[in-house]
């Protein structure tokens, strides 16, 4: 992705300007909002959408949801800018931005629902344009694996999640979030409880890449560097967080969700700070501490209580804010240098020193250095983790991440802009100053990092107390976000940090080599999913080589056995009365016309000539039409008698390239279909007179023929039916012609293209 | 096929087939007939051009290619369903026209109902087409 600067293009186009002037626009719109969510207000929109299924497209804005789009069109911004200005002159830069737009979109539509349903389709919608993003330099074999690993994990978490929220509707009766808020106390008396959290929790860890859902998102890193900072670090991945924290007032509040989303969010959050540190690719390092963070979000959801939501949503900032700015930061380095290895790269502060300040900024938040916000997070984290049930699994998590942080922080930060000058690969281009489009989003996101720690009470009023309010249910609830909190055990545990995060960072290439040293006798789970997903394809390839064997008469066998024998067992459980079978209207016509069908079925199936037995089953359908001219049918006579013609002209198309029958079929064969086709003759023969033998209920031909020319103008029942009173139906048959007569033609083309090769 | 009894009697017959399916198709709401029937009817002429002519002649004579006209049917027939929820009836509606109706008779009555119908005989048409002539010249 590096290499767009070969083509020096203006940033001044529309692929560019629009989705930052979109981003921007909804932005300044959110802001709007602040004063009433910082009262403590909660608003709500809705229109309905599928009433008949009391589905309403609802948009509930409170401080959770709220945050998060502030969170998504603020960064939304920072990033689109960058894109603008790193993907300039790209063959398919207008292509990145529509799903780059497409992506703000459905996620703020995914923070903003208030209706589950909305929910879920929106949250399908990221993964879906996720898996776009991911997938976008197609020509790679890497990218596209990734993109399709990330998206079959997400959306198959999805629809687990759309089971658990169709049972959450079946037990509360609603799918409004709004409303399910104050109905905690019957989803968790429910005896569904269990299966609902189960299939929520499989959607949010699956979406935020909880272990052992983890390893798709070190490999959506394949994305162009705007995408990994918007969407795997700052906003999608994030999802997840923000669904359990929405679904905090219905489920949390059990032992089951406490120790599982502990549990899970501890391991993440070690196993992520401990591999964070073996990777060379600042993209990946940054990569799994983003999952480190979000096992950190999910163990504070974890926690009853004031002290583990508040700690929650100042971290979100924190690490939205520290995060996307350093993704942004390697961008522009990226761009510069042509390299993301961490031992490569060295010395850079000389020639780009603006990206060293925004890096330098962002990375002491990271770090978690007073007086940034990181510092603040941090310390709550801490307090949060003492206070919380299993302070000893959460403060050692916690423990171990900062200090991981804090080293991490100097090895993407300090070494490659301050560190002894590195061996850069060669370039036909000096390394300087990334363009400032590129660098405008990571210095105002550094610079806000300091910011909010300086003035903490910004953050607290507008951000951190609304989602107490929204999750918790009472914004009094939160704690207090400080600075300098006095001396306590929270921060001697930071001084404790910092120092193990000094010797990490110090001993990092030593600890690397240990760590890629034991990771080889560790599971591979890319390995895993490759195996799972050979083993899916040749499964189905095994049922598909039974089921479809690809032979027209196997398929007849099996489709005729399986209705003789449902109907006929129906019949012969129920029992069937088929009445007294007159034939006192019966003439001599009709008696000619039913040989002639019969003695038409006789040559079809005795014949050994394809010629011979098409003319047989053409005598068998103008049999047919002659009958429904008898029986006052004009219009299906006329469409057999053309569907018949049509037959033959096909039939004596392919006739001439199919294989002469076979002098006699296996004995066997012939056997078994002369008894299906009997038995199903038989059958359907004994349903028709069964049929017929009870009164007809004529109220609908009443009705038609009644109607059919008052209301609609016309004397052809049939017709008038077709194209008025049926005319959804004609539509959906006509398309269904279209359909099958496109599938058809491209199917014979494949052929000829094939043939021809 | 090379038959020259069958290319000259081809000429005559295709043109009384498609003037033929016009007809099904127009009086199809007050007699046996209609979009499908005419549909059948018109593709029946082109399938006996091209058996008599060859594809090639066939295609020509056609103009479009038969896959745009099933396209293009299913377009009017969408356009004619759709047309109703723009006066404000339920879509699929049939509207009414009717130009110099009297006491005794209707008059000329145009209809979105006819209108549908002639997009069934288009997708109709163009489908089996669609189908014959690729198979035709696979084969």
């Amino acid at each position: 992705m590096a290499d767009h600067s070969e083509h020096p293009a203006s940033f001044w186009t529309v692929a560019s300007l629009v989705p930052t002037l979109v981003a921007a626009v909804l932005f300044a719109l959110f802001t709007g909002f602040l004063p009433a969510i910082a009262a403590g207000e909660s608003l709500r929109y809705a229109w309905a959408w599928v009433p008949a299924l009391g589905v309403e497209l609802s948009f509930l804005i409170d401080g959770l949801s709220l945050t998060f789009a502030l969170l998504i069109s603020g960064i939304g911004v920072g990033v689109m800018l960058f894109s603008g200005s790193y993907l300039a002159g790209h063959p398919q830069h207008g292509r990145f931005s529509v799903y780059l737009v497409s992506f703000m979109l459905a996620m703020l539509g995914l923070v903003l629902s208030d209706n589950l349903l909305a929910l879920f389709v929106f949250w399908e919608l990221t993964s879906i344009t996720s898996f776009l993003l991911i997938g976008f330099s197609h020509g790679s074999a890497a990218s596209r694996r990734a993109a399709l690993q990330a998206l079959l994990v997400t959306g198959g978490g999805g629809l687990a999640m759309l089971a658990g929220f169709l049972l959450i509707g079946m037990t509360a009766g609603t799918f409004e979030l709004s409303a399910l808020r104050g109905m905690g106390d019957v989803l968790r008396d429910s005896p569904l409880y269990i299966p609902i959290l189960v299939l929520v929790l499989c959607g949010a860890f699956t979406k935020s890449a909880q272990f052992p859902f983890h390893f798709w998102l070190p490999n959506a890193m394949a994305a162009p560097t705007p995408v990994s900072a918007f969407l795997h670090s700052a906003t999608m991945v994030k999802g997840g967080v923000y669904l359990l924290a929405r679904m905090h007032p219905n489920l949390a509040g059990t032992d089951t969700w406490l120790w599982t989303l502990m549990i899970f969010g501890a391991v993440t959050t070690v196993f992520a700070s401990v591999v964070a540190l073996r990777q060379t690719d600042l993209k990946q390092t940054l990569a799994y501490t983003t999952l480190m963070a979000l096992g950190a979000l999910v163990l504070f959801l974890a926690a009853p209580g004031g002290y583990g939501i508040t700690a929650a949503a100042t971290f979100l900032v924190v690490h939205s804010l520290y995060k996307a700015a350093l993704f942004l930061m390697i961008g522009c380095v990226d761009h510069a240098t042509g390299t993301r290895d961490a031992r490569r790269l060295g010395g850079l502060v000389r020639k780009m020193p603006v990206t060293a300040l925004a890096g330098g900024l962002a990375a002491l938040s990271m770090a978690g250095v007073p007086p940034f916000l990181g510092f603040v997070g941090k310390e709550l984290l801490y307090k949060g983790g003492l206070e919380s049930p299993g302070a000893v699994i959460v403060v050692t998590a916690i423990f171990a991440a900062s200090a991981l942080m804090f080293a991490v922080a100097g090895v993407v930060a300090l070494r490659p802009f301050w560190g002894p000058d590195g061996k850069m690969p060669l370039l036909d281009r000096p390394i300087r100053e990334a363009p400032l489009p590129m660098l405008a989003g990571p210095l105002v996101l550094g610079a806000l990092g300091l910011y909010f720690g300086l003035n903490a009470h910004a953050l607290q009023v507008n951000v951190v107390d609304p989602i107490v309010g929204a999750v918790l249910g009472d914004p009094g609830l939160a704690k207090d976000l400080h600075l300098w909190a006095g001396v306590n055990a929270a921060l001697g545990l930071s001084i404790l940090t910092f120092a193990t995060g000094i010797a990490i960072y110090l001993f990092q290439d030593r600890l690397r080599d240990l760590i890629v040293a034991a990771e080889a006798r560790l599971v591979n789970f890319d390995a895993l999913w490759d195996g799972l997903l050979a083993a899916v394809a040749a499964a189905a390839r095994a049922v598909t080589d039974r089921i479809q064997p690809g032979v027209a008469s196997g398929y007849l066998m099996s489709v005729f056995t399986t209705v003789a024998l449902v109907i006929g067992a129906a019949i012969a459980i129920r029992g069937l009365d088929i009445g007294t079978v007159a034939l006192s209207g019966v003439n001599g016509v009709h008696l000619i016309v039913f040989g002639l069908t019969i003695a038409g079925t006789l040559l079809a199936v005795i014949t050994n000539s394809r010629i011979a037995a098409i003319t047989g089953l053409g005598v068998t359908g103008t049999g047919c039409a002659l009958i429904f001219i008898m029986f006052g049918a004009p219009d299906v006579a006329i469409t057999q008698i053309l569907v018949e013609m049509l037959v033959v002209v096909l039939f004596s198309v392919a006739a001439l390239r199919l294989p002469t029958l076979p002098q006699r079929l296996p004995f066997f064969h012939r056997r078994a279909h002369a008894v299906v086709s009997l038995a199903l003759g038989g059958i359907v023969a004994v349903v028709v007179v069964a049929v017929t033998s009870v009164p007809l209920d004529l109220r609908l031909t009443d009705f038609f023929a009644a109607n059919s020319y008052p209301e609609a103008h016309g004397r052809n029942i049939v017709n008038v039916i077709l194209v008025d009173f049926r005319a959804f139906d004609t539509f959906g048959e006509i398309s269904v012609v279209a359909i099958a007569a496109l599938s058809a033609y491209a199917l014979l083309r494949q052929r000829k293209t094939k043939g021809s090769s | 096929m090379n038959s020259l009894i069958l290319t000259t009697a081809t000429r005559l017959i295709v043109a009384i087939l498609l003037l033929f399916s016009v007809f099904m198709l127009l009086r199809g709401h007050n007699e046996p007939g209609g979009g499908f029937i005419g549909g059948l009817i018109g593709a029946t002429g082109f399938v006996l051009y091209a058996i008599a002519c060859g594809t090639v002649e066939a295609r020509a004579a056609l103009r479009a290619r038969p896959q745009q006209i099933a396209a293009a049917g299913l377009g009017v027939a969408a356009l004619a369903g759709l047309s109703s929820g723009l006066l404000g009836d339920p879509l699929f509606t049939g509207e009414w026209l009717t130009i110099g109706a009297s006491e005794n008779s209707k008059g000329l009555a145009l209809s979105t109902v006819l209108l549908f119908d002639i997009g069934v005989y288009l997708v109709v048409m163009g489908g089996i087409l669609t189908l014959v002539f690729a198979l035709e010249e696979e084969i």
